[in-house]
C-alpha cells in the first residue's frame, strides 16, 4: 500500500492533505472536527496584530458561479483576515495543536508591512508550539487597501523585506504564500527565495467579480446595494494555479523551492495534478466549504488507489514528475499530427462535434452520411485540435489519434516525419530566415 | 343500515358511488405533476442543445426543444414559452397529452445514452403554464385583410388553424357542432392529464388573439352543408375529428352495458361529479389504442375491480404506446392479446360476460383458432377505433374525394376542391395524435393565406 505520509520543509502529517488558511481554519472547533475527519494538518485563518479585530461585512460575503445542476464551479469573497481576538486564537492554536501532535499546525499572518510588527507577533506564534507560518502576501480585497496582504504580495522587494525579517526572528519554518494577482509568478517567488523562505505556497485568490444583479445593477455579493471586488477561488482557478506552481517549479531561480499547491483543489485528482507538477503537497479550502470536511475521506483513498495502481510507493515518486514536460510552445513537437476520430459506438448523434467545428473551426466533421444523421472526421481537413472532444457530451466517445510516423497525413497530403523538429526550426520562423 | 364503503366499492352490476369523493379526487389528480422552478432547471440543464437536433425532427410540430430549453435554463421562461406558442398554439395541452415516449423523447439523444430523456414535455408545460396564468399574449393580428374563412370543428386542428388565420388578418368563423369548443381536448383527453378545466382555458387564451367568432351548436349538415359554406366565405377548412365509432359486428341487438368508449370518457369529462357516474365491478375493454387505455384506466380509478383490456393481436403491435401499456399495468388493468370478441352473455336484458376467441396470424392474416374463452363483465367497452360518421360522411361523400373513409388531403392540408382544406383525425394524414392535428391546422392555414393573397 502506498505511504502518503508527507514532510514538508520538515513538518511532517499523515498525509499531504492541508486546509488552506480560511473560515474553516478559523477556531479550535473546526479545526479538530477536521482532523477528526482526517485532515493532514491545517494552515490557521490568517491572524492580524493586537489590538481590537478587524470586522468583517454583515451582509453577504460569498458570490459563486455554477455549472450543471448547481455544481459550484467558482466561489467569491470578500471576507478579511480573522476577525477574533490575537489571543484567542493563539490559546485555541496551542491547544489544539497539543491534543493532535501528529498534525501539521501552520499559522498564517499578516500584519503591517513594519519591522517591529511582524518581530513582535512571531514570539507569541512560536510559544503555541505551531509547527510553522505562512506569510499571507495574497488577499486581494480589504486587507491590501490597508497595505498589506496583496500590496505586498504584488512588490517582490517587500516580499523579500518581510520574509527576511521573519526568518531572523523565528525558527519556525516559514512559507510566503503568494497572490496570483500579478503579470509573472516568478517574481515574488524569487523574491521569497531571496529573503530565505523555506517555501512558497500558492494561490491565494484571484481578483474578481462574480456577477451583476440586473435588478438592482448591484455587483454581487450585495451589501445594501453595492458590491466590491473580492478574491475568486474554487474549480474554476484551478487551470491558473497548475501553470504557476508549474512555472515556478521551472524556473531555474526557484528550482527546488518546495511548493504547497493550492487553487480548486475538488478531489484526489486535482491533487495528484499538483503534486505531478512539482507541489511537495497540496492545501484546500472552497472544496472543504462546499462538501464539508468528509471529502477528505475520497481525496486519501483514491490518491493511495491511484499510487497502488501505478507503484508509486511514497510521495517522492509523484512530486515534481510532470514539470520536465512542461515547455515553452516553440519546443512543441511539430511532427506530432493527430487526427479526431469518432467511436460510432458510443455516439450518441448529438450534432455538437458537428457543429462546433462547422461553425467556428475546421468544417471536419460530417452531419449526414447517405441522407442519414451521421457524424464522422473528415481526415482532409481535420487538424487535430480537441474542440470536437471537448464539447462532445460522452466520455471518450472522440479519441486523438497519432497518425504514426510514414503514414500519410490527409489534410497536408504529406507523409508524417518520425524526426522531432519544433519552431524554433521551422522554415516559416522569420528569426531563422533573418539567421541566413 | 347504510353500506359499508367496503359493500359500495363491491356491489355488482353497474353502480354509481364505488369510491368515497376524496379517493376520486386523488385518483383523478394530474398524472405527470408538474414540474417546479427547481425541477424545471435541474431538468432543463440536462439538455445538450445538440445540433438539428432529432427531438426536434420527432415533433410534429417542429417546436425548436434546444432553443426552449436554453431559454428555461437561463431563467427565460417566457422566451421559452414564445419559442413553444411559436410553432405550437396549443403547447400547453400537447405538453399533456402527447405521448412523448414515442415522440420527441425518444428520439432525445439522451435516451440513447441513458435511457433517460430530458424531459421536454414537462419543461414544456412549465413554460407554457406560466406564460398562460399570466395570460401573455405574444402575436397579434396582422391588419385585417378583409377575407372570410369558415372552419368547421373547434378542435384542436381547427383551433391551430383559426389561429393562425388570424394571425395573418384574415377573419374566422368556427361552426362546431357542440356547445363547447376543444373537440377531444374537452370531450377525449382522459381526465387525469387535463386538470382544472384546462382545455377551456387554452381555447380562451387561443382565441384572445381576435378575429375568431365561434359559433356554438351549429354543425354542417343538410341545413348548412359545404356548398353554402364556400359560397359564404373565402375559403373553408374541415376539422370536425372522427365523431363515429366502429361497431363490434356482433350478432344481434345489443344488451345494455354495452357502451362506446368515446362516450364513458366524454362523460367523465363532462360531470362535476364524478361520484354520479355508474360503473361496473368488472370490466371489458375491446381495442388496443388510447382510447381503450383511457377507459380501462378511468374505470379502474372510478372503482371498478377488474378491468381487462383484451385486443385482438399481440401486445406488441398495439397502438397504445409501450409506456401507456405499462400506465395500465401499474393500475392494475390487465391486457390481454390475441382476443376477439365473438358472443355477449346477457342477464335480464343486461350483459353479464363476453366470449372470445383466440386468434392467431395465418400467412400474415388474422384467424380464429376456435377455442374461446369467456369473461365475466358488467360492462363492455368499445374502443376499435372512430370514423368519420354518418352524417359527416353523408355531407362530404359527394362533394370531396374521401380516402379510406377520411377526406384525402395533400401534405399542406388541401383537397380535392381548390377552396377547401382539411386536417386532423378527419383527414387521411391525421395520425390520431392532438400535435399532429395542431400541426395539420397551422400547416394549412397557410396554404390558405397563400391560397388567398395569389
Ligand atoms: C379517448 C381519446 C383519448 C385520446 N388521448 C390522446 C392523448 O392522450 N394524446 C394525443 O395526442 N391524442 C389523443 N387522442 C387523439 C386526439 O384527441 C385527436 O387526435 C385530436 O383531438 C384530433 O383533433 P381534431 O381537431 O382533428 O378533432 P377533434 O378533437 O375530434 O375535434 C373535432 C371538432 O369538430 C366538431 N365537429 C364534428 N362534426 C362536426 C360537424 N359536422 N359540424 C361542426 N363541427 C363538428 C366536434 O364537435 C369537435 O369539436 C385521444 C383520442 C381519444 C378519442
Ligand atoms: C472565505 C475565504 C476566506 C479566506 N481567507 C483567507 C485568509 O484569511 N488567509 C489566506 O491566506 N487565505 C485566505 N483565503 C484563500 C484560501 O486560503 C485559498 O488560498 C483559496 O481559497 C484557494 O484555494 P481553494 O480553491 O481550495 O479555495 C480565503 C478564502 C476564502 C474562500
Ligand atoms: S451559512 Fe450559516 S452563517 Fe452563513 S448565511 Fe447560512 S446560515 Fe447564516
Ligand atoms: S459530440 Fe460526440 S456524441 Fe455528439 S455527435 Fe459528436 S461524437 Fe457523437
Ligand atoms: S435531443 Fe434531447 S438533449 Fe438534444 S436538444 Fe433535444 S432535448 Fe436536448
Amino acid at each position: 500500500m502506498a505511504d502518503i505520509s508527507n514532510n514538508f520543509v520538515g513538518i511532517k502529517s499523515p498525509n499531504p492533505f492541508w486546509l488552506a488558511s480560511a473560515p474553516p481554519t478559523d477556531k479550535a472547533y473546526n479545526v479538530e472536527r477536521a482532523f477528526k475527519a482526517g485532515w493532514g494538518g491545517v494552515v490557521w485563518k490568517t491572524l492580524g496584530e493586537e489590538g481590537p479585530p478587524i470586522v468583517n461585512v454583515n451582509g453577504p460575503r460569498y458570490g459563486a458561479i455554477w455549472g450543471a445542476d448547481r455544481r459550484l464551479l467558482g466561489l467569491n469573497n470578500i471576507e478579511l483576515i480573522t476577525d477574533r481576538d490575537l489571543h484567542l486564537n493563539l490559546r485555541e492554536i496551542k491547544e489544539v495543536k497539543a491534543k493532535w501532535p501528529d498534525r501539521a499546525m501552520i499559522v498564517s499572518l499578516m500584519v503591517p508591512c513594519e519591522e517591529q510588527a511582524w518581530k513582535s507577533i512571531l514570539p507569541l506564534v512560536e510559544e503555541t508550539g505551531a509547527d510553522g507560518i505562512e506569510l499571507n502576501f495574497g488577499c486581494p480585497h480589504g486587507m491590501s487597501e490597508r497595505g498589506m496582504g496583496a500590496a505586498v504580495g504584488q512588490v517582490p522587494e517587500y516580499i523579500e523585506m518581510v520574509t527576511r525579517w521573519c526568518k531572523q526572528t523565528t525558527r519556525m519554518p516559514v512559507i510566503v504564500k503568494l497572490t496570483p494577482n500579478i503579470s509573472d509568478i516568478r517574481y515574488p517567488a524569487r523574491a521569497a527565495k531571496a529573503g530565505g523562505a523555506d517555501a512558497v505556497s500558492l494561490i491565494n485568490t484571484v481578483s474578481s467579480i462574480v456577477s451583476v444583479n440586473l435588478d438592482d445593477f448591484s455587483p454581487e455579493p450585495s451589501i445594501d446595494g453595492k458590491g466590491s471586488h473580492g478574491g475568486y477561488c474554487g474549480p474554476a482557478v484551478k487551470p491558473i494555479a497548475l501553470n504557476m506552481v508549474a512555472e515556478i517549479g521551472r524556473d531555474e531561480e526557484t528550482v527546488g523551492l518546495p511548493i504547497s499547491g493550492i487553487g480548486g483543489i475538488t478531489t484526489w485528482r486535482d491533487a495528484a495534478e499538483f503534486l505531478a507538477l512539482g507541489a511537495g503537497n497540496v492545501q484546500v479550502c472552497t472544496a472543504a466549504m462546499t462538501y464539508g470536511f468528509k471529502i477528505v475521506e475520497e481525496m486519501i483513498s483514491g490518491l493511495e488507489a491511484w499510487m497502488d495502481s501505478k507503484g508509486h510507493r511514497t510521495l517522492d515518486d509523484v512530486i515534481g514528475r510532470a514539470t520536465p514536460n512542461v515547455t515553452d510552445w516553440q519546443y512543441l513537437n511539430l511532427n506530432y499530427v493527430t487526427k479526431a476520430k469518432i467511436n460510432q459506438d458510443t455516439c450518441i448523434k448529438c450534432g455538437r462535434c458537428h457543429i462546433a467545428c462547422e461553425d467556428t473551426s475546421h468544417q471536419a466533421i460530417t452531419n449526414m452520411l447517405n441522407g442519414e444523421r451521421h457524424f464522422e472526421v473528415i481526415d482532409e481537413e481535420c487538424v487535430g485540435c480537441n474542440l470536437c472532444v471537448n464539447v462532445c457530451p460522452v466520455e471518450s466517445c472522440i479519441t486523438m489519434e497519432q497518425v504514426p510516423a510514414g503514414q500519410m497525413d490527409a489534410r497536408t497530403g504529406k507523409k508524417v516525419v518520425k524526426k522531432y523538429s519544433n519552431w524554433t526550426e521551422h522554415p516559416n520562423n522569420p528569426s531563422i530566415v533573418a539567421a541566413e | 343500515m347504510a353500506a359499508s364503503a367496503f359493500e359500495k366499492r363491491m356491489r355488482d352490476g353497474v353502480a354509481a358511488g364505488r369510491l368515497k369523493s376524496d379517493e376520486l379526487k386523488n385518483n383523478f389528480n394530474d398524472v405527470h405533476p408538474p414540474l417546479d422552478g427547481h425541477e424545471a432547471l435541474v431538468a432543463s440543464d440536462r439538455c445538450y442543445f445538440c445540433y438539428d437536433a432529432p427531438c426536434v425532427t420527432a415533433c410534429p410540430t417542429a417546436i425548436d426543444i434546444p432553443q426552449f430549453i436554453r431559454e428555461i435554463s437561463t431563467g427565460n421562461t417566457v422566451g421559452a414559452a414564445e419559442t413553444i406558442l411559436e410553432q405550437n398554439i396549443l403547447g400547453g395541452m400537447c405538453a399533456r397529452v402527447c405521448p412523448t415516449e414515442t415522440l420527441c423523447e425518444q428520439a432525445c439523444v439522451r435516451e440513447l445514452a441513458e435511457g433517460k430523456p430530458v424531459q421536454i414535455g414537462l419543461l414544456q408545460r412549465f413554460a407554457t403554464d406560466e406564460v398562460m396564468t399570466q395570460n401573455k399574449q405574444f402575436f397579434e393580428r396582422k391588419p385585417t385583410t378583409g377575407k372570410s374563412i369558415a372552419v368547421v370543428g373547434a378542435g384542436p386542428t381547427g383551433l391551430a388553424c383559426a389561429h393562425r388565420l388570424s394571425m395573418h388578418g384574415h377573419n374566422v368563423t368556427i361552426y362546431e357542432a357542440r356547445k363547447k369548443p376543444g373537440g377531444l381536448n374537452e370531450f377525449g383527453i382522459a381526465a387525469y392529464k387535463t386538470v382544472d378545466n384546462f382545455a377551456q382555458k387554452e381555447v380562451d387564451y387561443v382565441t384572445a388573439i381576435g378575429g375568431i367568432n365561434i359559433k356554438y351548436n351549429e354543425p354542417i349538415g343538410p341545413n348548412l352543408n359545404l356548398d353554402k359554406l364556400r359560397k359564404d366565405h373565402d375559403a373553408v377548412f374541415l376539422g370536425m375529428g372522427l365523431s363515429g365509432v366502429n361497431a363490434l359486428g356482433l350478432k344481434g341487438k345489443e344488451p345494455e352495458g354495452v357502451m362506446d368508449a368515446v362516450d364513458f370518457i366524454a362523460q367523465l369529462r363532462q360531470t362535476k361529479n364524478k361520484g354520479k357516474i355508474a360503473i361496473g365491478r368488472r370490466i371489458v375493454v375491446i381495442g388496443g389504442g388510447m382510447t381503450a387505455v383511457d377507459c380501462a384506466v378511468q374505470a379502474k380509478l372510478l372503482g371498478a375491480e377488474e378491468v381487462t383490456i383484451c385486443y385482438r393481436r399481440g401486445q406488441s403491435q398495439m397502438n397504445a404506446s409501450r409506456y401507456e401499456q405499462e400506465l395500465a399495468a401499474t393500475h392494475g388493468v390487465i391486457i390481454r392479446d390475441w382476443l376477439q370478441p365473438q358472443k355477449l352473455k346477457t342477464k335480464s336484458g343486461a350483459v353479464s360476460g363476453i366470449t372470445l376467441e383466440y386468434t392467431h396470424t395465418e400467412k400474415k392474416k388474422l384467424v380464429g383458432t376456435g377455442e374461446t374463452i369467456t369473461l365475466e363483465a358488467d360492462q363492455v367497452f368499445r374502443a376499435i377505433g372512430q370514423t368519420l360518421g354518418d352524417e359527416n360522411s353523408d355531407v362530404l361523400e359527394n362533394e370531396l374525394k374521401l380516402d379510406h373513409g377520411r377526406i384525402a388531403t395533400r401534405e399542406d392540408g388541401a383537397t380535392s376542391l381548390d377552396d377547401v382544406w382539411a386536417g386532423g383525425d378527419c383527414t387521411n394524414m391525421g395520425d390520431d395524435l392532438t400535435v399532429t392535428a395542431v400541426a395539420q391546422g397551422r400547416d394549412a392555414a397557410e396554404s390558405i393565406t397563400k391560397y388567398l393573397n395569389a
